[in-house]
Order: structure tokens, then C-alpha cells, then sequence
């Protein structure tokens, strides 16, 4: 069975090709860029609906495949921007009725973890989902992928962003900040915000732009964030795994890609004695054969979906999933 | 000094101080912080927790006596208390006694609340059975001094949860933990509807 999956929850059109052993035969990401910074969901949209076609095309070739061998479409149906959502659920309906072949609505936050451990080899890890707009610890416990511990607030990627950019860092910033960060050293005090299993980071955010204004160095506080900020997210990993008593780590999202990031999560998983997975960085970021890999669990467990059922959801929850392809 | 229980941040040690049985609960340095950070969160948090208990004593709660902080090592010692745990205990009881207990455990939250403490991790895990009958309250590393109704009602819910799981064959009890809760606290039933809110969210499982 071979599955086309369709992502697009935010900045990223993503098209991947997946077969049923979970072998990536292509994986084509756009995503827009920005001049003024931050995504707006409207452009965002629009984006998508050049790119899709396109990126379609390029995932096609890198497969070496025609429409013909599609059996399945899986799309990204939620949680993310709405205007994006329904690009890509549009493009997937159509692709569906088109070819005739099946259709199903996936879950991004349960696609991160599938791809992770697909590729990686890990069999029940806790999953570090850390990107742009999303942040949180997730584990699998009572036929649910649960989520433990989330920012109360914005997202990781999303506070690095919005610092960048009032820092005059283009957009991503996270690498230009990991760049700065290396040439800083000196730890600056900023809100350290861990409430029980829970993490918020827009005081980091005010306080970390306040004193740059007062004229600390762009380094030092690029410094400062990140071992603030990753500190947090690494405790709050370390809690969850501890509570669910699992000795596997898997990193998910854009933001694992920082080196530093990786590292203290390596420390974390050393010191109890635990193992750290990180799938390859285009299957980390957001991607279509994250999605199309859950497609195809999801529809060998018995999933099905008419398009009426193909609604898009916003406001997906990690634990809204009823995980039917796990014992 | 032998390590009791490993947890995710801290190590219970066993030991004696002035020839009393005591826990030594240390915080232990995370490799993966930056070292100034590190030592400044485990202070932190060694005082809180203090502060915490030391209030919640204050209003009448039987706590573990404090007899020693050293913020540099984030130690507390603490009095030992040998007492069984609720949660073992509760299901073992008599039905009239379990009744009672019950009461006591709801009595005991609204306590907490209408103080303004709320504890982080409300179960009957961390109860014991002191010998005088009184319920003694331990860990209180997630806890915090708050009028939010929100964590007052996850608070709560922890607790219910536990009726639901660990004591399960004592589930009809529940309704005596909520009419303590009731009785001794005035702002309980916006507490009580919080909690069915969380219910509903199906998290903080």
C-alpha cells in the first residue's frame, strides 16, 4: 500500500510518500518564508494552495511513481491555522475523489511521534514535541497518546521567533539565535516558569526583551534563553518519564534540531539511565510523511473516514486520538 | 544513609539528627542545567516547599517537623514518620472507620484551600497514618501558595481520582470526602465545579 500524505497545519506545505513497511519514497517541503516575520494565515494559505500542486509533482517524481500508485491520502486535519488546514483538506478531498481511493484525517502531533518511532527503532517513548506553535511532553498511557506537561502559553519556536524578530533576526530565528548563543556565556536571570508539569514562556519573552533594551548583549541573552528555556522543557520531559516510568526519549518538532537542545536532553536521559532518539531533521520539522505514515497505521487498524468526517480541527487534541493500531 | 526512593528531582535519604529518625530529602544537581541556574532552582524550591509546610502547619495540619534546610545542598530534614500510607491503609479499614477516614481526607483538603495552599499532588500516596490518629501531609515539592480556583480544582481532582483507581471498592466514600470538603470550606462548590470542568478535559491523568 503506498500512501500520499499531505501536510499543512501552519507554515509548511509538505507532500511525502510512504509505503506500508514505513520506507519514505519521497518527502517535498516548501515552506514561506517571511520578510516581516510570524506567519499570516491567510498568506500562509495561499502559499499552500501554489505549493501543494507543485511540492504533489516533486514528491511524485522523487518516488518515481504516477497517481496511479496512490492508495491512500492522509492529510494533516488538525490542530493548526484554519485557512491552512482547509487548503490542505481541500487538496486531499479532491485527491481522494479523484483517484478514488480512501481518505484520512490525521492527528499532527500523534504524526510526530508515529515518524519518530518508525525511524528511530524506539518502541514506547515520551515524546519532546517541540516546534513553532506547539509544545508538549506526550506519552502513551490507557490507549491514548496523553499529554502530559504543555506550555500554558505559546510555543517554544514561537517565542524564539517573536524574540528575533524585535531583536532584528530574520525569520526562523531559532538557528541565528543558536548561532548567537554560542558566543555568549553569561547567564542572565529571566523567569524560569515550570508549573508542576507545565511550562510558560511569555514572562521569558517580556523580560528577555526588556533587558535587551536596557542593553544587555545580544549574545549573552540568546545564551540566557536557551538554557532557560531548554532547562524547562528537558525537567518537564524528565517528570513525565519518571511518572509514566518509560526509559525512551524522543525528540519531535523543529526546535530539536538545536544542538544544545539535543545535548541536555542527552544529559537528562544518561543520568536515569535512559536512551534519547532523534528522528533525521526532515522528519523532525513538519513534513508530509509524517502524515502519511499515520495514514496508513491508522487505516491498517480498521480507520475509516467518509468526507464528511473530513472536517478540519483546529483545535486537535494530542488525546482526542483514539489509538486503535496500539495493544 | 541509605536512598529510600529516587523521584524525578529528589533522593529520600534515611538518617539520624540529635539522635532522632529523620528523612533527609536532597535535591539533586541536574547535570544538563547550566550550574548557576541549577543551584539557584533547587534553593528555590527547597524554600518553598519548606515555606509551604510550615504554613500549612501553622493552620493545624500535621506536616513532618522541619529540623534542619540547608539551601546549598537543597536538603531538608525532616522528622520520620513511620505510619503506614493512606492509600494502603484505606482499603484495609472497617467500613465505619473508612467512612470516617474519608471525612478526615476531605476535611483535611478544605483545610489546605481555604488557606490558600494548594499542594501539587493531593493524593493518599502522600498521607500518612500518624500514631495519634491525625493524617500527616508530605511532599509538597509541587505545591504553591494560590487562590487560583483552577489548581485548587486539579488539586481536588487528583484526589477524586484516587477513589477511582486505587480505591476503587471504596468508591461510594467519595461523597463523605465532598461533604468535609463542604462543611469546611465556603468557596467549595465553585472548587467542585471546576472539577468537573477538568473531568470533562480529560487530562492531568
Amino acid at each position: 500500500m503506498i500512501c500520499l500524505g499531505i501536510e499543512g497545519t501552519a507554515h509548511t506545505a509538505g507532500i511525502g510518500i510512504v509505503d506500508d513497511e514505513g520506507k519514505v519514497l519521497a518527502n517535498a517541503i516548501k515552506m514561506m518564508g517571511g520578510e516581516a516575520g510570524g506567519i499570516h494565515p491567510r498568506e500562509a494559505a495561499n502559499h499552500h494552495v501554489v505549493e501543494i500542486p507543485i511540492q504533489i509533482e516533486k514528491a511524485l517524481e522523487e518516488a518515481k511513481m504516477s497517481y496511479a500508485d496512490i492508495d491512500l491520502i492522509a492529510f494533516s486535519q488538525g490542530p493548526g491555522l484554519g485557512p491552512c488546514l482547509r487548503t490542505a483538506a481541500t487538496a486531499a478531498r479532491s485527491l481522494s475523489l479523484a483517484l478514488n481511493v480512501p481518505i484520512i484525517g490525521v492527528n499532527h502531533c500523534v504524526a510526530h511521534l508515529e515518524i519518530g518511532r518508525k525511524v528511530t527503532g524506539c518502541d514506547d517513548p515520551t515524546l519532546l514535541y517541540a516546534s513553532g506553535g506547539n509544545t508538549q511532553v506526550i506519552a502513551y498511557a490507557g490507549g491514548r497518546y496523553r499529554v502530559f506537561g504543555e506550555t500554558l502559553d505559546i510555543g517554544i519556536g514561537n517565542m524564539l521567533d517573536k524574540f528575533g524578530r524585535e531583536s532584528g533576526l530574520k525569520f526562523p530565528s531559532g538557528p541565528k539565535i543558536e548561532q548567537l548563543a554560542s558566543n555568549g556565556g553569561k547567564l542572565i536571570d529571566l523567569p524560569y516558569s515550570v508549573k508542576g508539569m507545565d511550562v510558560a514562556f511569555s514572562g521569558i519573552l517580556t523580560a528577555a526583551l526588556q533587558l535587551r533594551k536596557k542593553g544587555e548583549s545580544l549574545e549573552d541573552l540568546c545564551f540566557s534563553i536557551q538554557e532557560t528555556c531548554f532547562s524547562m522543557l528537558v525537567e518537564v520531559t524528565e517528570r513525565a518519564m519518571a511518572h509514566v516510568e518509560k526509559e525512551e526519549v524522543l525528540l519531535g518538532g523543529g526546535v530539536v534540531q538545536n544542538k544544545r537542545l539535543q545535548e541536555m536532553v542527552r544529559i537528562m536521559a544518561q543520568e536515569r539511565g535512559a536512551n534519547m532518539y532523534v528522528p533525521p531533521g526532515k522528519l523532525c520539522i513538519d513534513n508530509g510523511a509524517m502524515i502519511a505514515w499515520t495514514g496508513i497505521i491508522m487505516y491498517r487498524s480498521g480507520v475509516t473516514m467518509n468526507i464528511d468526517d473530513t472536517s478540519i480541527r483546529q483545535r486537535f487534541r494530542t488525546d482526542d486520538v483514539d489509538v486503535t493500531w496500539r495493544e | 544513609m541509605a536512598v529510600l526512593r529516587r523521584g524525578a528531582e529528589a533522593e529520600l535519604h534515611d538518617g539520624k539528627w540529635l539522635d532522632r529518625d529523620v528523612i533527609i530529602k536532597r535535591r539533586v544537581p541536574k547535570g544538563y542545567r547550566h550550574p548557576d541556574l541549577d543551584s539557584k532552582i533547587r534553593a528555590q524550591r527547597t524554600k518553598n516547599e519548606t515555606r509551604l509546610m510550615v504554613d500549612a502547619r501553622s493552620k493545624g495540619i500535621s506536616v513532618p517537623i522541619i529540623y534542619d534546610i540547608n539551601l546549598s545542598s537543597a536538603e531538608i530534614t525532616m522528622e520520620r514518620i513511620f505510619g503506614p500510607r493512606i492509600k494502603d491503609l484505606f482499603n484495609e479499614l472497617p467500613e465505619e472507620k473508612a467512612k470516617e477516614l474519608a471525612y478526615d481526607i476531605g476535611k483535611l483538603a478544605a483545610t489546605l484551600h481555604s488557606n490558600d495552599i494548594v499542594h501539587g499532588d493531593l493524593t493518599t500516596s502522600n498521607m500518612l497514618m500518624r500514631e495519634d490518629g491525625r493524617i500527616c501531609v508530605i511532599d509538597f515539592s509541587l505545591g504553591e501558595k494560590t487562590d487560583s480556583i483552577e489548581k485548587k480544582g486539579v488539586d481536588l481532582h487528583l484526589l477524586f481520582e484516587a477513589f477511582h483507581s486505587a480505591h476503587y471498592m471504596r468508591e461510594h466514600l467519595l461523597k463523605d470526602v465532598k461533604t468535609a470538603y463542604k462543611e469546611h470550606y465556603k468557596e467549595a462548590e465553585k472548587i467542585i465545579q471546576r472539577v468537573k470542568e477538568i473531568e470533562k478535559r480529560g487530562r492531568y491523568t
